[in-house]
């Protein structure tokens, strides 16, 4: 049964290593690149190329398109083009060597370290650190002064130098691992440590290794032709692509192309790389691929394909009307509120009721567009605040709104106030943002407003930072931060989720006593309908992106008409009556980008027929302020 | 937060110990011996021996090593056979041109690479952000000992706007502004590299602050668009930024030894190939003990700069 549920159908299936890799154009062009020079190298001894290490003082400094020498002669009258064919061969052996030799070694020191922990990964760990603690060039550098200088050397200081890069990613990945049940089940059944290590753990690393490879590989191979260019490297006769860039060194005045043919083919050589290894990277990293790395810009994008008409109701301060709001991921599009009407008149406090993924933050975050762009979009509808449709207005009359007019408080302080300033500097600019005063007066207007949300020492408090403030505390300066304007309407967004029972209370008083003593309308988004009970005059209930009943606070609770909202107030508990069944909604809401035709709440619905499930049910008006969205509504004190 | 510097301090002691302890290891691995090496092939044994006993090479290496350091502390890294003359004045002469050169480098590199980066991710997928990107991957695939020669070729011999080598003009140079015209290639060309590391991972750091609950909150206050970006993003997109710069300072100290080969720059890179290549091995040793110090010291700084940005590490 939960196995059916959990697991839903995959779309389109995942597209292959290969595919993926080659639709980054980037990535491909790299790997085209690479490829070239790859076979060009190992083909080098069956290219007709003339010997490069004949010298020929006649022919000497040819330019390029010479006669016989494509690509000129150097200061030996040696030919370039094959100096560079045979040169580009040893560098990119001597670069994967370094690169393989390295990776090796350093991989196991990490998959020591993580796997056993403790004290070997202490000590392992802290020589790293102190291998690190050098400039990389600098250490090749000494160990080819002690090794003395050659390509060889060059190559095993290259490889040395890179050993703590390897060792410090592998042994990140292999901790997390080796506290995994599987690793802790081979152990069970007696398999020997190198067999998990090599057997399980090793498999789960690997993609690590690879990404890895791919970020130092074109490092080794320019660091490899550095200390040949320094002369520490390759040594005459044999030549690399570093070496021939020091020997073209010297002849860089008079003929600059036997320097530039070697420094343009290292350049080619290790763009190809990294072209190649970005795209690899976005490939075995999910999170990257997913596109989750987005910036959301300042305002919901608007694309309306429907603008309801928008003569404004004078009763209302906030008239939201047929509010469409999407989501369009990885082509597919999401419809988070399909459709929402929403009044809410001056010095109101309407609550908007559902479980998460309902659509009720969605809707909320709307209203002043800030739902994230890309991926969301407002699709449809209009929110007159005071007569005046936001979704119409310019980004700058939204800006100077926001804050003022229409202040937001949402759901972990922790998470919602900026870390690294003081409160105190997050309230003076939420009050200079909109107010023309000045530093001091703004400050002292702060220290105002944090006694008006009960913190004590208001001036000290100030400077604190939020990690310095408890939960409760936090979520006041928040309030105070919606108060600083004196807004017509304050959206809540689950202000008291993230704290605990008793500062919950606190701080819903705090709101419907300011609400009361300013006359402030409250869109109260919550879960909770116990929440809803002590705040709310009115409630809408919200499923599956639509609101499915509305109406006074007290006549929903006393008799619920829907039967979504029936079972969702039977999920509150109530103190004192232990023995009333508290019950969990069997299955769950439907996916916001296949939502079902007629009822999105048939499928869990106990009253559900047939004509639940085909065309569109309207929000029926009921009398008494209220509406549901329902064919076989529930009669007063009857169960869902 | 002063406390808090000094537990730092504390902490990069065992550190500089370390790298002493590893520079003596590397010079101890040196195959063939000190004595004869400085005493020639026909040296008699007497001389060998008593060489060995005043240069303390008799005695074991745990002792030898603290020997070595108690030198050190006093100030006496040794002399050059090579130059002849103290390792510690040539290597802090060097020094000083280094840091120029470096020093130079790591600041430009810094203010590019958070620029490029900050406007990269305030305007992603935009063509401003594809031209970063491009260039960044251009950047870091660009070995410097090539760029270095480019430069060369088109701003010193073709344009001749700015000198090809040296750090000040032979006749007449000497003072600031000469100075800075000799630094403008060799600066450049160092902090490349750099710049482009630096700039991709403030983008990143950027659209990963971007997302954040209190960016939001920022903007349901009303801020502008630019504050919105440039303080409440920038602030808390440089906490992790700043050790990475730290680290570079670490790479473009290195890289110091190819922009400085190429240029002619008298500094402690350009030494330190000629000291290997003479096999100068006190002067060698002097130098990479100085320079790896230097970047202790500079990733101290990065470490103290990161708490002063975040409270929450203090």
């Amino acid at each position: 049964m939960a196995g059916a549920t959990a697991a839903p159908a995959r779309t389109g299936g995942r597209p292959g290593f290969w595919r993926l890799l080659l639709a980054n154009r980037l990535a491909a062009a790299g790997l085209l690149v690479l490829g070239l020079i790859v076979v060009a190298a190992l083909a080098a001894p069956l290219l007709p190329l003339p010997d490069p290490d004949l010298t020929a003082p006649a022919e000497r400094l040819a330019r390029p398109l010479a006669p016989g020498h494509p690509l000129g002669t150097d200061a030996l009258g040696r030919d370039i083009l094959s100096r560079l064919v045979w040169g580009t061969r040893v560098s990119l052996a001597v670069g994967l060597s370094a690169t393989l030799i390295a990776a090796v070694a350093g991989s196991l020191v990490g998959l020591v370290a993580g796997y056993a922990g403790g004290r070997v990964d202490g000590l392992l760990m802290r020589g790293v650190d102190m291998v690190m603690a050098f400039p990389y060039i600098l250490l090749a550098l000494a160990i080819v002064a002690v090794l003395g200088p050659g390509l060889l050397n060059a190559l095993y200081a290259i490889a040395l130098v890179n050993i703590p890069f390897f060792a410090r990613n592998i042994r990140g990945v292999t901790l997390g691992l080796a506290r995994r049940d599987f690793v802790a089940a081979a152990r069970l059944s007696g398999r020997s440590h190198a067999g998990i290590l090599f057997g399980e753990i090793l498999p789960n690393v690997m993609p690590v290794i690879v990404v890895t490879i791919s970020t130092t590989i074109g490092w080794m191979i320019l660091e490899t032709a550095g200390l040949s260019f320094l002369g520490l490297g390759a040594q005459p006769p044999r030549a690399d692509l570093g070496s021939m860039l020091g020997e073209g060194r010297a002849v860089l005045f008079t003929a600059p192309h036997v320097a530039m043919v070697p420094g343009l083919m290292i350049f080619a050589l290790v763009m190809g790389i990294n072209l190649a290894g970005d795209g690899l990277r976005d490939v075995l990293d999910p999170r990257l691929r997913s596109g989750a790395l987005t910036r959301p810009v300042a305002r919901t994008k608007v694309a309306r394909r429907r603008v309801p008409a928008l003569t404004p109701d004078p009763a209302a301060v906030l008239d939201v009307r047929g509010l469409e709001t999407e989501f369009e991921i990885g082509g597919e599009v999401h419809r988070a509120a399909g459709g929402v009407d929403l009044k809410l008149g001056r010095g109101e406090c309407l609550g908007l009721v559902g479980e998460s993924g309902s659509g009720k933050s969605v809707t909320a975050m709307s209203i002043m567009g800030l739902v994230p762009t890309p991926p969301g979009r407002i699709a449809g509808g209009a929110a007159l605040l005071d007569g005046e449709d936001l979704f119409g207005m310019p980004d700058e009359a939204i800006r100077r709104l926001r804050g003022a007019a229409v202040a937001h408080v949402f759901q972990d302080p922790l998470s919602t106030l900026h870390p690294l300033l003081t409160v105190g500097a997050q309230l003076v600019e939420a009050i200079r943002a909109h107010a023309p005063l000045t530093r001091r007066a703004a400050e002292a207007r702060a220290e105002e407003l944090l006694g008006l949300v009960r913190i004590p020492n208001p001036a000290e408090r100030a400077r604190a930072y939020p990690h310095e403030l408890s939960g409760g505390m936090r979520q006041r300066v928040c309030v105070a931060m919606a108060l600083a304007n004196d807004p017509e309407v304050m959206i809540a967004d689950e202000p008291t989720t993230a704290l605990d029972v008793t500062v919950q209370a606190r701080i819903l008083a705090l709101i419907e006593r300011l609400r009361r003593e300013r006359d402030a309308a409250v869109l109260f988004i919550t879960h909770d309908f116990g929440v809803v009970s002590t705040i709310c005059d009115r409630v809408a209930v919200m499923y599956a992106g639509r609101v499915v009943e509305e109406g006074p606070t007290r006549a929903i609770l006393e008799a619920p008409a829907h039967p979504y909202t029936a079972r969702l107030i039977a999920c509150v508990p109530v103190l004192g009556a232990p023995h009333r069944r508290l019950d969990a909604i069997p299955g769950r809401p439907p996916p916001a980008n296949r939502l079902p035709e007629g009822c999105a709440f048939a499928p869990r619905c106990p009253r559900a027929t047939a004509d639940c499930r085909a065309g569109e049910i309207a929000l029926g008006g009921r009398g008494g302020g209220r509406a549901v969205r329902c064919l076989h509504p529930l009669a007063p004190g009857e169960r869902a | 937060m002063g406390l808090h510097v000094l537990k730092r301090l504390a902490a990069a002691i065992p550190v500089l110990i370390g790298l002493s302890v590893i520079v003596f290891l590397i010079m101890a691995m040196i195959p063939g011996d000190p004595a004869t090496a400085i005493l020639g092939a026909y040296a008699t044994p007497e001389n060998v021996a008593a060489l060995n006993r005043d240069l303390g090479l008799d005695q074991p290496p745990p002792r030898r090593y603290l020997i070595w350091l108690g030198n050190i502390l006093h100030g006496d890294l040794g002399r050059s056979y090579a130059l002849n003359r103290p390792v510690l004045d040539e290597v802090l002469e060097r020094f000083q041109a280094t840091l120029v050169l470096a020093g130079t480098a790591l600041v430009l590199a810094s203010l590019l690479g958070l620029l490029a980066g900050v406007v990269s991710a305030a305007r992603q997928f935009g063509w401003t952000d594809r031209a970063v990107t491009f260039a960044v991957l251009i950047g870091i695939s660009t070995p410097s000992f090539f760029l270095g020669l480019l430069l060369i070729l088109v701003f010193a011999v073709r344009l001749r706007w700015f000198p090809a080598s040296g750090m000040y003009a032979i006749y007449g140079g000497g003072d600031l502004k000469d100075l800075a015209w000799h630094l403008v290639l060799p600066a450049l060309t160092l902090a490349v590299v750099a710049t482009g590391v630096i700039a991709r991972l403030t983008r990143t750091a950027m659209l990963e602050v971007l997302r954040q609950d209190y960016i939001r909150t920022a903007r349901a206050k009303g801020l502008r668009e630019r504050r919105v970006i440039r303080v409440h993003a920038f602030r808390a997109a440089l906490v992790p930024v700043i050790p990475v710069i730290g680290i570079q300072a670490g790479f473009v100290l290195g890289g110091a030894v190819y922009v400085e080969t190429v240029f002619q720059w008298p500094g402690i890179g350009s030494m330190l190939v000629n000291a290997i290549a003479t096999r100068d091995i006190l002067l060698a040793q002097g130098g990479v003990l100085v320079v790896a110090a230097a970047y202790v010291l500079f990733n101290l700084a990065a470490d103290i700069a990161q708490t002063l940005i975040d409270p929450r590490l203090r």
